[in-house]
């Protein structure tokens, strides 16, 4: 054990903790709203944080329970679909007379059994995520539309839908913060701070080895297809409350953006990497450009291209830095005599 | 993990340069909201049509752009791709944001964005629907193209007309949840009952003013309907995809169809014998009023209140009745004989 096999681990902690894929994202996240409140006419304005957070909270949701879904390789491509479906339920059953919060509760149950249909086909039979998500995407989808169909459910009960749009006290920033605040901590301490969470990377990074050590690979996902369940609904009962309608089609095209915001915030798609502020940052950081593209009269197309360019060059900059560290490294590697090997992380 | 220090320069040198990017991006855009969003004497008027790409709004919202530019504002347009609530309320938030003067939109929903519009009219913006209407509280004026039951009434009198007074019709229409289609639709109904006995209405589609779903929902209805005589389709996009499907089918001249459309869209099938005569109003003119009375309310020169007056450039005078609503005229019945005459 030569000092040059642990060189990499010789960092100090500063810069081990700071020079990490989550910083640059961060980074980026102040630099452009920066840039925006300088440049940007009526950035400043607290409307601006509002509706900002307002837009951008039902993927802040979601992005969490995604995160770790993608964390162990697998992917939820049907949460948009359970946010219209929960989107639905709640406007059926407050037509039918039942209260908002119990119609949310019976909503929540019902993310609950979509994220266990998935795990179920995911975990325990065996099937790709990517082709089970694709089929409950476009079969809750369908449920949805189905039960409500070309209508909408629009007159919802002013405190209910005010709620849904209010803001702590004299801060810009809306009440729905507040659950977000507690989920997100919540998934973190269980991400990171778990064995649950060791789990999830293990079953990312090598799932035959992480059976081996002991984790239950099968529940593990399983728990995390229904979280996504859950906290889709979730989100379906913020969005119905906060548009004041619930329609079959709410919220299409949404997991695509959340799945955006993951990837941007460093997550990898092959699975096993990937920190839960650099996903907040990627939510945020999606959300600001866009505000500030709005606020500037940019269409929603243009928006949309600068948004995919944005991922696009962030997927691509991480396999462009490994590329340059593993050319470093060998002309390391070549140049000294050590004959030790990279321990591989 | 394993070399964050060359990993991060790397990754932190690409993601500052897209930001670079970005920033060039988001700088040099048109000026089209240069001047706006200032207080005092500015005049920057937003359409919000139901949705983007939809050439009835096409129609309409240049006439607005006009009488903008006769004032000396700033006119911008924004709009969904689909013609959702929701989808509309991101822009009324952007332009409460912005501060503009004026927000002219039309509604995807009597309801769904109120409280939106509401907050914009808080923030300053005066609210002014056109064409589909929202509920009272959340604007200050409706410009409505012609009344709900002229507008039933012509439909239903070119349809009895067409079909001899008798047999099965459907209805093809926009959105379900839009304001303007179900008046209409309700005064439709209300027209049959009374005067049209023998005519019955068997069946409402929904064509989400999409060109492709309308025609599908043509096609379909025709197929559940083998005795269907006649078609009514209130919204220029759906009679347009309506007729388009009819002139190339075996139904051409044994199903009548009429409805709203615009001259230029329906001409080659009037000429065809698809379609007999139609109606609409001028949708530019709609534009401008609405336009012209927005204008008028940011100046302070009417409120909205009944029996306000106010000049709308080349319309002329216009006058606000007990609802906050202006009168653009009556509809207008386009046939083989006048469609020449106009291009829009």
């Amino acid at each position: 054990m030569t000092a040059t096999t642990y060189a990499d681990y010789g960092q100090p902690l500063w810069r081990r903790l700071l020079l990490t894929r989550e910083t640059a994202i961060i980074a980026l996240v102040i630099g452009v709203v920066l840039y925006s409140l300088a440049t940007v006419r009526n950035f400043d304005s607290p409307l601006t944080t509002t509706f900002l957070l307002l837009d951008i909270a039902p993927i802040l949701f979601i992005a969490l329970p995604m995160t770790m879904v993608i964390i162990t390789g697998e992917i939820d491509l049907s949460v948009a679909s359970t946010v219209g479906l929960s989107s639905v339920l709640v406007g059926v059953f407050y037509e039918h007379g039942f209260s908002i919060p119990v119609a949310g509760l019976l909503a929540l149950a019902a993310g609950a059994l979509c994220g266990a249909f998935n795990g179920f086909l995911v975990a325990y039979v065996g099937l790709p995520s990517l082709a089970v998500t694709i089929g409950t995407l476009a079969l809750f989808r369908g449920i949805a539309v189905g039960l409500l169909g070309t209508r909408a459910v629009t007159d919802f009960p002013q405190g209910w839908t005010s709620l849904a749009k209010d803001r702590i006290g004299d801060t810009p920033i809306p009440v729905i913060m507040i659950p977000f605040a507690v989920l997100a901590i919540a998934f973190a301490v269980l991400l990171h701070f778990s064995t649950f969470g060791r789990g999830v990377y293990d079953i990312g990074l090598n799932g035959e080895a992480a059976h081996f050590t002991g984790v239950n690979v099968a529940r593990t996902k399983l728990i995390l297809f229904v979280l996504s369940g859950v906290v889709s609904a979730f989100a379906g009962i913020y969005y119905t409350l906060r548009f004041g309608s619930a329609r079959g089609d709410n919220a299409t095209g949404l997991e695509l953006q959340v799945i955006a915001a993951v990837l941007l915030g460093g997550v990898s798609i092959f699975g096993g990497r990937g920190k839960l502020h650099g996903v907040i940052a990627g939510v945020v950081l999606i959300g600001v450009v866009a505000s500030a593209l709005r606020l500037e009269g940019i269409t929603v197309n243009v928006i949309n291209i600068i948004i995919g360019l944005l991922l696009v060059l962030s997927v691509i900059s991480g396999s462009v830095a490994r590329w340059f560290s593993e050319l470093w490294s060998r002309r390391a590697a070549t140049a000294s005599t050590s004959p030790a090997r990279r321990v591989s992380a | 993990m394993k070399f964050p220090s060359k990993r991060a320069t790397g990754l932190v040198a690409l993601v500052a340069s897209a930001a670079l990017v970005l920033s060039a991006c988001g700088g040099d855009d048109p000026d089209s909201t240069a001047d706006s969003g200032s207080t005092g004497g500015d005049l920057s008027v937003t359409f919000l049509p139901k949705n983007l790409g939809n050439p009835y709004f096409d129609t309409s919202d240049p006439g607005g752009e006009a009488a903008v530019d006769e004032l000396g504002g700033t006119f911008e347009e924004v709009g969904p791709q689909e013609a959702s609530p929701d989808a509309q309320v991101q822009y009324i938030d952007t332009a409460a944001q912005q501060g503009v003067s004026a927000l002219v939109v039309s509604a995807n929903d009597p309801t769904a964005i109120c409280d939106s519009l509401n907050q914009a009219r808080e923030a300053g913006t005066k609210v002014v629907t056109f064409d589909s209407d929202t509920d009272p509280e959340c604007r200050d004026l409706f410009i409505n193209q012609a009344t709900a039951e002229g507008i039933a009434k012509v439909q239903v009198d070119l349809i009895a007309e067409q079909i001899g007074d008798a047999g099965e019709i459907a209805i093809l229409s926009a959105t379900a949840n839009a304001t303007n289609q179900n008046a209409w639709i309700e005064m439709m109904e209300a027209e049959l009952a009374a005067n049209h006995p023998n005519i019955q209405l068997v069946d409402t589609v929904y064509g989400d003013d999409d060109d492709q779903k309308s025609f599908d929902q043509t096609a379909a209805l025709l197929q559940s309907h083998p005795n269907l005589k006649g078609i009514i389709s209130p919204t220029t996009v759906g009679v347009a995809a309506a007729a388009r499907y009819l002139s190339d089918s075996d139904f051409k001249g044994k199903v009548a169809l009429t409805g709203l459309g615009t001259p230029n869209q329906m001409r080659e099938y009037v000429e065809d014998g698809t379609v007999t005569s139609f109606a609409l109003w001028n949708p530019e003119d709609l534009g401008y009023l609405a336009a012209y009375a927005a204008a008028a309310l940011v100046n302070g020169d009417i409120t909205g209140e009944e029996g306000d007056t106010f000049e709308a450039g080349r319309l002329g005078e216009y006058t606000v009745d007990e609802n906050a609503a202006v009168l653009l005229g009556d509809p207008f019945v386009f046939d083989a004989s006048n469609i020449g005459d106009f291009n829009f």
